[in-house]
């Protein structure tokens, strides 16, 4: 019986004039684009810089800036009002602003303020933007003091030394090709279920496939299937884009993720397949399941840290199957992981799917 | 005139009668901003920390108080050797760890060296290792926890008078309070959005056709233009409730303030609802079944607007081509105006690049389709 | 009108009475109701195994909820309901094993072709895989959509559509058919062929249950049970029907009984 839905299900998929289409579009653009979108460094941060003093030490500490990697000086002015201005036009985004008696101050007072203000409404921008500039002044600090007092003298010093585990180099494009193989993958394996059992409503075939004594069960395995198979299909071509367009192969066993992958798909197609039971209509279905997808794929730590939420959204995420997904895929994807590492994870999504898949068998009504 | 205002009223029956469809249409929106409103900070906070310290002296506890006393850094471990960071990193239990060198606060103070240059081997060093598998909290940790040393640092140095001290005073301008919700409500905005009016509009036009009632239509003596717009007036009018509901939402219960003009904020918001609106009409011109007419405009449009409007990740940091090439998502026009108009409270005409590219937007969608329209049922 | 095709035509033999053990349905004060309307009152009657049953009634009077009460589709409120001897509340998936059901509305895959879909359900009813493709034959070259077997379902004529949902519906031979206005909307011509392909199944031994607005196909059945705001105000022969309502044909019957709804039509 099974083997004749399961046929049936993939004919539907060939014929339909659009979706075969969006099977291989959706995929390519996750791989062959959206890597190189999916940056969150912050780099090119743009320098506004208001010189009120116009001294050679000004003028100096304007050329370090300049010449670093992490600013651009994009405005050089005399007032506040025109650096801002910038920044509400999104030409700017910090500003460094001398103060008319500064290199006077430093010389005789020994000491001198400069006035920072960082556009911070992106606040990681904002915050290391500011960071950066500090950084460069100290710095600025150090090499006029060394040239103007050549003794040697004592003062507290340390070193920072930075080491960066699993990824070195700080390519975001690696970071993000497993994030976003997840996000593909929940894409896919879960709106297409959300629309199968309800569509069928909508075009009255369901009604001549209750008639008939198949099994729940059957049918329900007849939707998930096809499923499985097709998100089978989309992970082994974006893996096999990966390593030939970015060289990246998973440092972990590739049956692990296999094996992963393949519990996760019956844990969203199951999710889809409950919303598409309790619609009916395919737009109630679709409407539900973004609900759930925007949600997920948000609180699931794939774009941001999960540290950096509050608390109950913490505890809201451990229900969340998508976050034990992206986990497991960038430990063994990134970090060569064990599947034994990956127990917690195994053991959640084991559970899920077993939770949302007997949901869709019990929601999935033959009589009414 | 007569015949369009009676349409208008049959679109707003359809919409009406379907109580479930509606409640959706109302509450996906709001639940989704709010939720995620509260709960997503694209910052680097809290970042499981552990520390090794050899020599517990008076600076490295200094320092560690300073460390753990942030939002950014949670210390969860303090270590006894540092053999332990690499299976921490694995098993994913600490994003960061810091490492001490031995003897620190005697090297601190006693090692006499050359300005600039404290790199001996004597020096008090610290090691900060980021687990870079995520490049971005790699770096931003490691940024602010040298930060944080170094203002330690800075500090001690005023305490001994060092000469020729340059004093960085800082100021956070539009966020004083740092808080990432300014950032993200508008990307929100802007995806939701043209997800709901795209996906409203499209399989409105396509359940007619799959029905067969947009025949009727078409061979009443109204023009296709009017049946049209009647068909997006209601979906016009649910969005605009839609935004005044998030609006409201965001500044008395997200606490992101509208520090912009509010008319000019509406108007813009309106002109985005019409690009969505016709998204969705464009893709209905496209496709012959509801299920497609909802893949396309859902599922296929939810992964690109949300990686190249900006939402996220910001525009500048994307290479010269994606730059380029996002400029066709309407949602990364919306969501810079948004910011600007509404958080930096800029003034209308700082905007008038985003409007101007939005209203061309929507005409040409609409004039698309209107022609795809005519052709196809023609 | 029709005329009717006495070549066909079976001879009158009593029934048992109503309610009797042996029909191959049977209900008991079958009742649905949704919220506080009852669409079925407390209905019963039996069917004879390899009789040709029809069940009219006006639009909104109760049948589709009836029949699909009787197929398993549909829970019943109160009262009781056999068919092919299985409970119809109790073991529904039993009474599936038994029975073809072909819908008002055309319910088989439109993106599926006419041998996928009878593929499909053949597989489905658990047909013999070697059995399957033989058979499928055999019915397409009967029903002169041979020609059509690789064509898309979206593209047959309405006719046709119908003759293939009915052939889908006895394809694994079940002891009782279902049908659901079955020549709604159909040519004469086709409801003609459609008739004769019901008594050619009828032959074989599969009872016809058979819903219908046309009061001239009502003629075709053997019994006639008329369905009036819910209830059963009439159960015969169309002779007898005929002769008890005075009336010159089944219209007339139905107009006579039917005045006396009360129910808005649907």
């Amino acid at each position: 019986m099974l083997k004749y839905l399961i046929q049936k299900e993939f004919k539907q998929i060939a014929r339909n004039s659009f979706i075969p289409k969006i099977l291989i579009a959706l995929p390519l653009m996750a791989i062959l684009v959206f890597p190189w979108a999916a940056n969150q460094e912050i780099t090119h941060i743009q320098v506004a810089v208001v010189d009120k003093d116009h001294s050679t030490y000004s003028r100096r500490l304007t050329e370090k800036i300049a010449a670093s990697t992490y600013f651009r000086l994009t405005v050089w002015t005399d007032t506040y009002e025109n650096a801002l201005s910038n920044v509400e036009a999104g030409k700017v985004d910090i500003i460094l602003e001398f103060p008319s008696d500064f290199e006077k101050q430093l010389l005789t007072q020994n000491r001198a303020k400069v006035y920072i203000a960082s556009n911070a409404v992106n606040t990681m921008k904002g915050g290391i933007g500011s960071g950066y500039m500090t950084s460069i002044i100290r710095d600025f600090a150090d090499e006029i003091r060394t040239e103007t007092l050549p003794v040697t003298y004592s003062h507290p010093s340390l070193s920072i030394l930075n080491s960066q585990l699993f990824n070195p180099y700080g390519d975001y494009k690696i970071f993000m090709i497993p994030a976003l193989l997840v996000m593909l993958l929940t894409i896919i394996c879960g709106f297409l279920p959300a629309l199968s059992i309800v569509s069928e409503k909508e075009t009255g075939t369901i009604e001549q496939i209750n008639v008939t004594p198949v099994k729940k069960t059957t049918f329900i395995l007849s939707k998930l299937i096809p499923n499985w198979i097709l998100g089978f299909i989309i992970l082994t071509m974006y893996m096999l884009l990966a390593w030939l367009v970015y060289g990246l192969i998973p440092a972990g066993n590739l049956i692990a993720i296999y094996f992963i992958a393949l519990i996760y798909i019956f844990v969203v197609s199951g999710l889809g397949l409950v919303l598409s039971n309790y619609s009916s209509t395919v737009q109630q279905a679709m409407f539900m399941m973004f609900f759930f997808m925007i949600i997920m794929i948000l609180l699931s730590g794939l774009f941001t840290p999960i540290a950096s939420m509050p608390d109950w959204a913490q505890t809201v995420t451990l229900f969340n199957p998508l976050r034990y997904f992206v986990e497991a895929m960038r430990m063994i994807y990134l970090k060569g992981s064990h599947i034994m590492d990956l127990g917690k994870q195994l053991l959640a999504l084991s559970l899920f799917a077993l939770f949302f898949c007997g949901w869709a068998v019990m929601s999935y009504r033959k009589t009414n | 005139m007569k015949q369009f205002f009676a349409f208008i009223k049959k679109e707003f029956y359809h919409i009406f009668r379907d109580i479930r469809t509606m409640l959706l249409i109302i509450g996906i929106p709001v639940a989704q901003i709010l939720i995620i409103g509260f709960a997503v900070s694209t910052d680097v906070k809290h970042v499981k920390t552990a520390i090794y310290d050899p020599s517990h002296d008076t600076s490295t506890r200094q320092i560690i108080q300073r460390l753990g006393a942030g939002e950014y850094f949670d210390i969860i471990r303090i270590l006894q050797s540092p053999g332990e960071i690499d299976d921490l990193f694995k098993k994913g239990e600490i994003g960061f760890a810091v490492v001490f060198s031995e003897n620190f606060a005697g090297n601190l103070y006693h090692t006499a060296g050359i300005a600039g240059q404290a790199r001996n081997d004597n020096a008090a060093s610290i090691q900060l290792i980021a687990d870079a598998s995520d490049p971005n909290q790699g770096t931003v940790a490691t940024a602010y926890a040298s930060n944080i040393i170094s203002g330690y640092q800075q500090e001690l140095m005023q305490q001994q008078s060092i000469p020729l001290m340059i004093i960085p005073e800082v100021q956070m301008l539009y966020n004083p309070s740092m808080r990432s919700s300014y950032n993200f409500v508008p990307g929100l905005m802007g995806l939701i959005f043209i997800l709901i009016c795209a996906m409203m509009t499209s399989i409105a036009i396509v359940r007619e056709k799959e029905t067969g009632t947009m025949e009727v239509l078409l061979a009443s003596p109204v023009k296709p233009v009017y049946i049209i717009v009647a068909k997006m007036t209601p979906y016009f009018i649910l969005s605009w409730v839609n935004l005044i509901i998030i609006l409201l939402i965001s500044v008395y219960v997200l606490r992101v303030p509208i520090a912009g003009n509010l008319v000019w904020l509406n108007v813009f918001s309106l002109i985005f609802i019409l690009v969505a609106l016709s998204l969705g009409l464009l893709i209905s011109t496209l496709v012959n079944t509801q299920m497609a007419a909802l893949l396309a405009s859902g599922m296929g449009l939810m992964m690109p607007i949300m990686i190249l409007s900006g939402m996220l990740f910001p525009i500048e940091s994307m290479p010269k081509a994606l730059q380029w090439f996002s400029c066709i998502v309407p949602a990364r026009w919306y969501i810079s105006g948004v910011r600007k108009i509404m958080i930096e409270g800029a003034s209308v005409r700082y905007i008038l690049t985003e409007m101007a590219v939005l209203i061309g937007m929507f005409i040409a969608i609409l004039t698309i389709s209107l022609k795809n329209f005519k052709t196809r049922l023609a | 009108m029709l005329e009717i095709n006495t070549n066909i035509e079976k001879p009158y033999t009593p029934t048992p009475p109503l309610g009797g053990r042996g029909g191959v349905i049977e209900t008991i004060d079958l009742t649905k109701c949704f919220g506080n309307f009852t669409a079925v009152d407390h209905i019963s009657f039996s069917v004879e195994k390899g009789e040709i049953f029809g069940f009219l009634g006006a639009n909104g009077a109760g049948k589709t909820t009836a029949m699909r009460m009787l197929c398993g589709l549909s829970k019943p409120t109160a009262g009781q309901g056999f068919v092919a001897g299985y409970d119809i509340a109790r073991q529904p998936e039993q009474v599936k094993k038994n029975i073809g059901y072909m819908s008002q509305k055309f319910s088989l895959y439109e993106d599926l072709t006419v041998k996928e879909n009878m593929r499909l359900f053949a597989g489905i009813y658990g047909v013999k895989e070697n059995l399957i493709l033989p058979k499928i034959d055999e019915t397409l070259s009967k029903l002169g959509l041979t020609a059509e077997a690789n064509t898309l379902v979206k593209k047959l004529p309405l006719g046709w559509k119908q003759k293939l949902s009915f052939s889908v519906a006895i394809f694994h031979e079940p002891q009782i058919v279902f049908l659901d206005e079955p020549t709604g909307g159909v040519d004469p011509i086709t409801r003609r062929q459609f008739w004769k392909m019901i008594y050619e199944a009828a032959e074989r031994g599969i009872t016809v249950f058979v819903t219908t607005h046309y009061m001239d196909e009502a003629e075709y059945c053997r019994r006639v049970s008329i369905m009036v705001d819910g209830r059963i105000d009439a159960l015969d022969t169309p002779a007898n029907l005929r002769a008890q309502f005075h009336a010159e044909n089944m219209d007339e019957v139905f107009t006579k009984l039917a005045r006396k709804a009360t129910r808005i039509e649907s």
